[in-house]
């Protein structure tokens, strides 16, 4: 028996996929001209599936702080936070995001998957209750897997399937709601309010994670617990820097007098490495300027309302029925057809993300498009007209398939491979 | 507090109840039916059954038992001794 044994079903279906050239699951930016714009494959690609939501990544700023961090304080600092890892960047970036966000405590992890992971499955241990979203990312369920505390799902958005949950829970235990303020797969937002609501009501303590909300939503980017006013509800805000801050990290805010014992509990947090000095300095550079950014957020959204309507027009079905984030997601039944989409839209010059089960909810193929403040209304144009002329291409592929008889419905459920429960 | 009495038999009759919305299959379903191997069910699909079996019974079950219940009557042990406490 080898190890590897277990993967002949994941390697099997890879196979059947057949060979694409460029493969949508094995894509190489071979040089990024800006935050728009990629070579692939000796191609000039329009990025639009890269969550680069504020446009970050090329900011001059950014850049220049990095550049500066590099020269004074080298390549790396090789060593946790506990250690030798903390330079007097981390404790300013953390100062940077305790004022951005209006709160006591701010704590950098070195990705945002690490700051779910280090949050949920330290503050909730045996005898607690972690309740979260079913469609919670990656980061959530691992966490959970990870920790020692109850694990319970509540359905999607659903305020009277949570309140029903936590009304089963023992009153006296100790339970933290997880929530996100929008979902990365279809880029629907959450009622954040009632489901704070229901959780304050039953006595738990409410994480909420902003990261596809930070940047672009609320007055000044916190996110969607700021646009609704229910900020003061949270008790700890989690987030990364690796898409609307345009580099790497992961953070954790909290007004809790004791929050910052957690540096000494929380094993993601102690057992690896810190941020490098350049990406600690081009974040506090682009959290200060994404506070008053505000023609770039009115740009953002004017952007994802014209590709909305206008896939909604090309009669595509879409994630949200109007726009609620700027992630733009459209469906497909089956994975012949996502990946086939995918490819004529690189074709066209055009990248957007492929995600399928069980990283999406209810066994959808999704083609996630992401716009940033970045793009300018022309790229927006024309992203719309490659997704019209690969829909075209694919159902002429598709006829003359039909004509050949081929009943080659390659199309299953991916195996399970991505969801971990604990 | 009425399900304190339930037989195994109830149980295990009811979650076969509820595990047939989700058997697409139509897997013939034995106490050592498997939901991994015989029903072929992904772990999303577990997920929305154990949903399913929280709200018949009015009970928690955490998503954390799951590794150790591969069976039907894993599940069906599991949720009887969670309704008698």
């Amino acid at each position: 028996m080898d190890l590897l044994d277990k993967f002949d079903p994941l390697i099997a279906e890879r196979d059947r996929m057949g060979y694409r050239d460029p493969d949508p699951l094995n894509i190489v930016m071979d040089e990024v001209l800006s935050a728009t714009e990629a070579m692939i494959n000796g191609r000039k690609i329009i990025l639009a599936g890269t969550n680069n939501y504020m446009g970050m990544t090329f900011d001059p700023d950014a850049i220049s702080a990095a550049k500066e961090a590099l020269d004074k304080f080298g390549t790396g600092t090789t060593g946790s936070r506990i250690l030798n890892g903390t330079y007097q960047g981390h404790k300013a970036l953390e100062r940077e995001l305790e004022d951005f966000y209006g709160m006591d405590h701010a704590m950098v992890f070195s990705t945002g998957y690490q700051a779910n992971l280090g949050m949920i499955s330290t503050l909730a241990g045996r005898g607690d209750y972690v309740i979260i979203d079913a469609d919670s990312h990656a980061s959530i369920y691992d966490a959970c897997a990870m920790g020692n505390a109850d694990i319970l799902r509540f359905r999607h958005n659903s305020v009277e399937d949570l309140e029903k949950r936590l009304k089963r829970l023992p009153e006296n235990a100790a339970k933290l709601v997880v929530l996100e303020g929008v979902y990365s797969m279809l880029g629907d937002r959450a009622p954040l309010a009632e489901l704070i609501a229901v959780s304050k009501a039953a006595g738990a303590q409410v994480l909420v994670d902003e990261a596809h909300s930070m940047g672009f939503c609320g007055e000044t980017g916190r996110g969607v617990a700021q646009e609704l006013g229910v900020e003061d509800q949270v008790d700890f805000i989690v987030g990364t820097f690796s898409k609307s801050v345009g580099t790497v990290g992961g953070f954790c805010l909290s007004n809790h007098p004791k929050f910052d014992v957690l540096r000494f509990a929380c094993r993601p947090y102690m057992f690896t490495a810190s941020l490098p000095p350049s990406v600690v300095a081009s974040a506090i550079s682009s959290i200060r300027s994404l506070k008053n950014a505000h023609n770039k957020r009115a740009h953002l959204w004017a952007n994802v309302e014209r590709l909305h309507s206008g896939l909604k027009d090309l009669g595509f079905k879409l994630g949200t029925k109007s726009v609620e984030s700027p992630i733009v997601a459209v469906c497909f039944d089956s994975q012949e057809e996502l990946f086939g989409m995918c490819q004529l839209l690189l074709a066209e010059g055009v990248y957007v993300n492929v995600a399928r089960p069980p990283a999406t909810p209810m066994g959808i193929y999704l083609l996630r498009c992401s716009l940033g403040a970045g793009h300018s209304v022309e790229q927006v144009d024309q992203i719309l007209a490659a997704f019209k002329a690969a829909q075209e291409k694919f159902s002429a592929s598709e006829t003359l398939r039909d004509a050949a008889g081929d009943k080659n419905a390659a199309d299953r459920q991916s195996p399970d491979a991505a969801v971990a429960t604990g | 507090m009425s399900d304190m009495g339930l037989s195994k038999d109830v149980i295990y009759g009811r979650i076969c109840q509820l595990i047939e919305p989700f058997n697409k299959k139509s897997v013939p379903l034995t106490p050592q039916t498997t939901f991994a191997n015989d029903l072929d069910f992904d772990s999303l699909t577990v997920m929305d059954l154990v949903a399913a079996i929280e709200d018949e019974f009015d009970i928690v079950l955490p998503l954390n038992m799951l590794p150790d219940l591969e069976t039907i009557q894993q599940v069906t042990d599991a949720v009887e001794k969670i309704i008698k406490g």
